[in-house]
Parts: structure tokens; sequence; C-alpha cells
């Protein structure tokens, strides 16, 4: 039943069809969130009591943390249900969330290092969690010039898969090795979900970014998909059938 | 038709590999006079300074070590992709990934363990501490052949590209990551005075994990690329 549905949403008609009714919806979402968010983070949060409003750029700087860290787990997941089922939509959620990925990767440590300057003093320190999310970058590049440099599409999916996952064995290795290393950051403020050590009027607006940074991720990962859909199958039936629809 | 035990596929293709690497016995010393000549260019570059050199002697071995394992294993899979013995083995009743495994192991006593019998030597020419060397031989020890496990998968990903070897690079230096850190920070707290078993622990963890896991990717991408 489960895989009947799974194996009906990712044939490539249906998804497109139906992706094609939800990005308005998750537009509509993502516009309401950030305004909400950045509303609330950038005029009502109180300012930090030490690092003045500063601290505001947390705003932008932790979502994209946090959403580095999630899409390549999504990418390593969908890339190994690919392997396994042989399911194509997985292969290109997978690559699609790549350079999506990468590109909240690279926000994250420059945000990052516009916030150390005045904080810390210095652009950029080599610090465990600046260390292990530029590791990170790197790790998202492997897999984009991996998967540029396969000319066959299904192939090169594939060989991502396999690096994908080989790498989410490997970040909490790096992280911690990297962790022990050297650090600098300060500790994870968020997470201690019983008594989080930040003021709720600072919280909320930082969660409802994280949503926001979700949905924005969705949104554009449910375009490139079917942007990528329509590159593979060019000659695809349905393609056609779509494209009598328009005329 | 009588079949060979696991462990008989296991030694034939070390055996093999270690066959061909001594009737080509030229190759062998490229990896070695890289790893020299790496370490020649940073005194030369840095200054002569006898602390300056001491104080970084193990980071500069190191990754001399790790780019010359690098550049040594973009050819683990080459030839035997080339001339197609590659795709026999993969069509042998026996598990790939034990395969892949003892052309790893080929690959570190060819090139992994002659740097062994160097390093000393250019610790000493970067003037380290005698016990200092011995500890940074033990770190190369352990973490030499997992630089060789983790290379072995972007070698295997990368086997059917015309311009593999800068792809190669950039896949396989973050991974390389956690062992340089452990490594040098083994070396580091010897050269402090601190006792170093816990970082050997950890690169012995990784080792064993190393070899249990990495074979199975390797195995994977290495039909990937075949098919």
């Amino acid at each position: 039943m489960f895989m009947r549905f799974i194996y009906k949403f990712s044939s490539p008609p249906y998804f497109y069809a139906i992706s094609g009714k939800i990005i308005p919806w998750l537009t509509a979402l993502f516009f309401l969130l950030l305004g909400y968010g950045l509303y609330g983070g950038l005029v009502t949060a109180p300012a930090d009591y030490q690092q003045g409003d500063s601290f505001r750029i947390i705003y932008v700087h932790v979502p994209a943390a946090w959403m580095s860290m999630f899409i390549y787990v999504v990418m390593a997941i969908s890339g190994g249900i690919g392997l396994v089922w042989r399911i194509k939509l997985a292969e290109i959620v997978s690559i699609s969330s790549a350079s999506i990925g990468a590109s909240f990767t690279f926000l994250a440590l420059v945000t990052g290092s516009l916030w150390g300057k005045p904080m810390w003093g210095a652009w950029w320190v080599w610090d465990a969690r600046l260390t292990s999310e530029l590791v990170l970058l790197f790790l998202y590049l492997g897999v984009i010039g991996l998967y540029n440099g396969i000319e066959d599409k299904r192939t090169a999916s594939r060989a991502v898969a396999i690096l994908a996952l080989v790498g989410v064995v490997n970040i909490p290795i790096i992280h911690y090795s990297v962790e022990w290393w050297n650090t600098l950051h300060q500790g994870a403020t968020v997470s201690k979900l019983d008594k989080p050590s930040m003021h709720i009027d600072m919280l909320i607006p930082l969660l409802v970014m994280a949503l926001a940074f979700k949905v924005y991720y969705a949104i554009a990962l449910l375009l490139r998909c079917r942007n990528e859909l329509l590159e593979r199958e060019p000659n695809g039936k349905w393609i056609d059938e779509l494209l009598e629809k328009v005329k | 038709m009588k079949t060979s035990s696991l462990f008989q596929a296991f030694s034939a293709v070390i055996k093999r590999d270690l066959v061909l690497a001594y009737r080509h016995r030229a190759e062998l010393i490229n990896p070695l006079a890289f790893f020299v000549m790496v370490i020649t260019l940073f005194p030369l570059a840095l200054g002569a300074e006898i602390a300056l050199l001491k104080r970084i002697a193990p980071a500069i071995i190191w990754v001399a070590a790790l780019l010359a394992s690098l550049m040594s294993i973009e050819n683990l899979f080459r030839a035997d992709y080339d001339d197609g013995s590659l795709e026999l083995m993969v069509m042998t009743p026996h598990s790939l990934s034990i395969l892949v495994l003892a052309k790893v192991t080929a690959h570190w006593l060819l090139s992994s363990v002659p740097l062994l019998f160097i390093a000393p030597l250019m610790g000493l020419m970067l003037h380290m501490d005698s016990d200092v060397i011995g500890v940074l031989l033990l770190t190369l020890l352990l973490g030499m052949p997992v630089l060789s496990l983790i290379g072995g998968i972007a070698v295997a990903l990368t086997l059917g590209l015309r311009k593999g070897g800068a792809l190669m690079a950039v896949l396989v230096l973050p991974l390389y990551v956690p062992i340089l850190i452990f490594a040098s920070s083994a070396v580091d707290a010897a050269m402090s005075g601190f006792p170093v078993s816990g970082h050997l622990s950890m690169m012995c963890a990784i080792l064993f994990l190393a070899i249990t896991l990495t074979p199975l990717p390797t195995a994977a991408a290495l039909k990937m690329s075949l098919s």
C-alpha cells in the first residue's frame, strides 16, 4: 500500500503535476514565515546584553547552518533509496539537493564570518565548527563535481549516492575530530530543549526562520527536480502531452 | 572445476600485484621521491631555523605522506581497468569487497611501507627528537592504510572518467581530515611530553572501521564504473 503510493508519487508525470500545484502554496507560506521571522528577529526581539544588535545575524546564520547539515542527510538518504529501489525521482532529489545544500553551507560560512569579525575580532578563526562547516562545503563540491564529471546521468546519480553515503558516515567522525582539535565557537544555544539559554522572544523568530528556510528548500528542490526531469527525458511522452495542453 | 577459497583469492591478488610491481621496479621510486621532495620544499620556503622546523616537522611529514598517498593511489585500479582484468575479478565467485581489500593491501605494501623507512630519516633532517619520531612512525603505520582505504573509494568512483585526477583530490581530501587531525595531535602530544595512547587508540579504531566498511562502497562503485 505504502510502496504503491511511493511508486505512484515518484512517477515523473504525476510528480510534475502535483509539484506544480504545491509550489504556489509553499511560496505563500514561505513569504508569510519569512516576514514574521524577520520582523520578530530584527524588530521585536530584544538586543543581546553582550553582543548588542549584531547578534541578529543569528536569524540567517543558524538556520542556514542547520539546513546545510539537514540537506546533506536528505541527499544521502534519497541517494540510498535511489540505489536500492532504483527510483528515478529519489536520484533526482539527491542530486538536486546538492547545490542547494552547498549554497546554504556557503551562506552559513559567510554570515558566520561577518558575525565573527565584531565578536571575535577576526573574519576567520580555525575553530571546530567553522572548519567542519568548511569541510562540509568541500564534501558538497565533491558531490557536484563528481555528478558533472560523469556523462551518463543515471550512472552519475549512483556514483553520487555512494559518495553521499560515505560522506554521511564520515561527517560525525569529521565533526568530533575537529571538535577535539580546537573550539572557540559558543556552545549550542537552542538544542537544549528543556531550558534553552536564549530568551523566548529571541527564540521564537529563530525557529520561525528555520521553518521558513525549510520551506524555501522544499520550493527550490521541487523547482530543480521539475527542471531535471524535463532535462533527462526531453522526449518523454508525458512532456509531449503537457506541451499539447499548453498550446 | 575446483574453486579456490576466499583466502587463496585474497593472497593471489596480493601476490599478483606484488609481482607486477616488481617487474616495474622503477615506478616504485616515484611516490618516495615525491615524498622527499615535498618535504625538502618546506625548509627552502620557510628558512632553516631549527626551532621552527622542529615545531612543524610532524605536520610537514604528514601532509607530504598524505599527498604521496593521494598521488600513488590514483593508479590503484587503472591498469586492471585498462586491460580488463578488473572485469574478471568482478566475475569471480568471490566477494568483490575482499578482492578490493587485497588490492588496497598490496598498494599499502608498495607505496606506504617504503615511506615508513624514509620518514625517520626525514624526521632527523627536520631536527625531530628520536622518541617523537617513534610516535610519528606509529601514527604513519596506523594512518596510512586508512588513507589508502578511503582513497580506494574515490578511485573506484572516478575510474571511468578521463580527467579524474583533480576531482579525486576534491573527493578524498575532506575525508582525510580526521586521520590527519588525530595523527598530528598524537605527535604534538608526544612533543610536549603528554601520553599519546588515547590518540593512538582512536587511530586504531578508525583503522578497523575503515577496514570493515570502506571495501563495500569501493566494490559498489567499481561495479558501477564497469557497468
